[in-house]
């Protein structure tokens, strides 16, 4: 029922989206701040890669946006570090104030077409050839790299400091970590990585759009949530390849709905409660678990 | 090596709930002393800690410790050379981390000029894992564990490594083995002895048990109202009994030692 190329563009777009899962995994999941900024750096990643292809730097634009994205996750940590934003509201009120951005970056304009502009997976396929995978190549190597220094990242100093203040943050109070700056750290990466899957993303499908990442933040959760349960847990290497086999996962679903006529709008519906259902499995386990239990204990009271 | 001159902190002062916790405190401890605080609840003695460790500036007074003025370094700065424990055992580690990475935080952050960036060496896990032999609970064959793993006991003696793997200038202990079962206590305050005095680190221990009190270390502080009302060292203390202490307490305080679990646990004593 799946044409290869359906899954092939699954594949891609899990790949390219798995950086969002991989950021969320890292302020979500390992510094245990919901950090909702996401939204709009996925958007701002977009722009700015969108805007310098345009201008004729697919590559420059890449890291434009990763720059972009660690000045967005800035300014939330700030907020909450130094101003005492508490950490959910002060990623709403920057990714509020990242909407007049990003239209500013697009120069004011609600999305860039980029149908003609050269782009790093045009750059890819004048090399590879127009009927290699050269689209999956470099999703891959986006996704591979970013885990990949990821968990590079998580096993140096600053990266088991970032780890225990997301994990005690008692014992982190009593050592020389100062959080403030591990958690600036935590939220310029996590950014970084969603802008530069904005930017991946708006390259691949050759537009960029105001509204490219509204609800990412829950679509990131239930790649990330998807990967968890999923896979076994275990290390960070086998944590950060959970999350990416989420996100293939997550799109999997989506072209499957798709195929069953699923209207595309009706998509933002199905992530909820995707991660709805997902994050609510351990309570209803352990409903269950104790219904089933009350059922086998009135049986043997009834013999 | 530690030194306290007149500190004073009032909690929610001009308010109904305003509470002088430290009044005039002073204090000198010289190097390689190893002194312990006793007192009832509300005495000030976590509270002085904290005004050391910096969890909050005195409102009066300055601390000096190995002739730095600490007052007004933020706590992080301060835990690069003072070591703290509390008396929950999950305080002191990070559960989802491994017992080595746990040991490469403290290892790393005080150890000095190593980069952000730098990693567990062989040459680190090698000395994590003699250090944790010398605590004789087999940890250094579990080191890639999680430390959520281990018992109370366990990670309270892995929390006493961690703040002493670099020896620090100053260790506080308040009540480290207070919630420990009472062999496991045992346990760690040997190995609390061992280590302070094998690094002679200049130490300062909070505890209700009056015996230990008055033969761990060589001073014995009582606290009242915010404030020391007792210091006791050299042969005036060796000769000292669980009963004397308490009649001096009395004598200086003017009240008794009304502390439950002072009086519980040396009930059988007094």
């Amino acid at each position: 029922m799946f044409s290869l190329s359906i899954l092939q563009s699954a594949l891609e777009l899990g790949c390219i989206y798995s950086l969002v899962a991989l950021a969320l995994f890292l302020s979500f999941r390992v510094l245990n701040i919901a950090d909702m900024t996401t939204d709009g750096a996925f958007t701002l990643g977009c722009a700015v890669s969108a805007t310098a292809a345009v201008a004729g730097h697919p590559i420059l634009g890449l890291f434009l946006a990763m720059a972009a994205g660690a000045a967005a996750g800035a300014v939330t940590a700030l907020l909450q570090t130094r101003l005492g934003v508490p950490s959910i509201l002060a990623g709403i009120v920057t990714n509020t104030g990242l909407y007049t951005v990003n239209l500013a970056v697009m120069g004011f304009s609600s999305n860039v077409p980029m149908l003609k502009t050269t782009t790093v997976f045009t750059l890819l396929q004048d090399v590879l050839g127009k009927d290699s995978p050269y689209k999956l190549v470099i999703a891959a190597v986006a996704a591979a790299a970013a885990c990949a220094v990821l968990v590079w990242f998580l096993g140096t100093r600053l990266g088991l400091s970032i780890r225990a203040t997301g994990d005690n943050p008692d014992m982190v109070r009593a050592s020389s970590i100062n959080t403030a700056f591990t958690i600036l750290v935590g939220l310029c990466v996590s950014n970084c990585l969603t802008a530069l899957s904005g930017a991946v993303l708006a390259q691949y499908q050759r537009s960029a759009d105001i509204n490219l990442g509204t609800g990412m933040v829950v679509i990131g959760l239930a790649s990330l949530i998807i990967g968890e349960t999923i896979f076994a847990r275990g290390g960070i290497w086998v944590k950060a390849l959970g999350a990416v086999g989420g996100s293939i996962l997550y799109r999997f679903i989506i072209a499957l709905a798709l195929r069953a006529n699923v209207p595309s709008e009706c998509l933002k519906l199905l992530s909820a409660v995707i991660v709805g259902l997902a994050i609510a499995m351990p309570a209803i386990r352990a409903k269950a678990a104790f219904a089933r239990r009350r059922a086998a204990a009135k049986r043997e009271g009834g013999r | 090596m530690l030194e306290l001159k007149n500190v004073g902190k009032v909690f929610n002062p001009g308010t109904v709930n305003e509470k002088k916790a430290l009044t005039a405190v002073n204090l000198h401890l010289a190097e390689g002393d190893f002194a312990t605080i006793v007192g009832s609840n509300g005495a000030g003695k976590s509270t002085l800690f904290n005004a050391i460790a910096g969890a909050f500036t005195p409102d009066t007074g300055s601390i000096t410790l190995a002739g730095q003025d600490i007052t007004f370094l933020p706590d992080y700065r301060r835990s690069k050379f003072i070591g703290r424990m509390f008396q929950d055992p999950l305080k002191g580690t990070a559960p989802h981390m491994t017992i080595e990475e746990n040991l490469a935080l403290a290892f790393l952050r005080a150890s000095g000029q190593t980069s952000p960036f730098s990693r567990i060496s062989k040459a680190d896990r090698a000395l994590f894992a003699e250090r944790l032999a010398a605590l004789g609970l087999g940890l250094e064959d579990r080191m890639k564990q999680p430390v959520g793993l281990l018992s109370g006991g366990q990670r309270q003696a892995l929390t006493l490594l961690m703040a002493t793997l670099v020896t620090p200038k100053l260790l506080l202990l308040d009540e480290h083995t207070a919630a420990l079962d009472p062999a496991t206590a045992e346990k760690v305050l040997e190995l609390t002895k061992q280590i302070v005095a094998e690094h002679h680190i200049t130490c300062l221990m909070i505890t209700h048990n009056m015996r230990d009190a008055l033969t761990l270390g060589n001073r014995t502080l009582m606290m009242d109202g915010g404030r020391i009302v007792l210091d006791i060292a050299g042969p005036e203390r060796a000769g000292l009994t669980v009963q004397d202490l308490l009649l001096r307490f009395a004598k200086q305080a003017g009240h008794d030692l009304d502390d439950d679990r002072v009086l519980l646990s040396n009930a059988d004593e007094a």
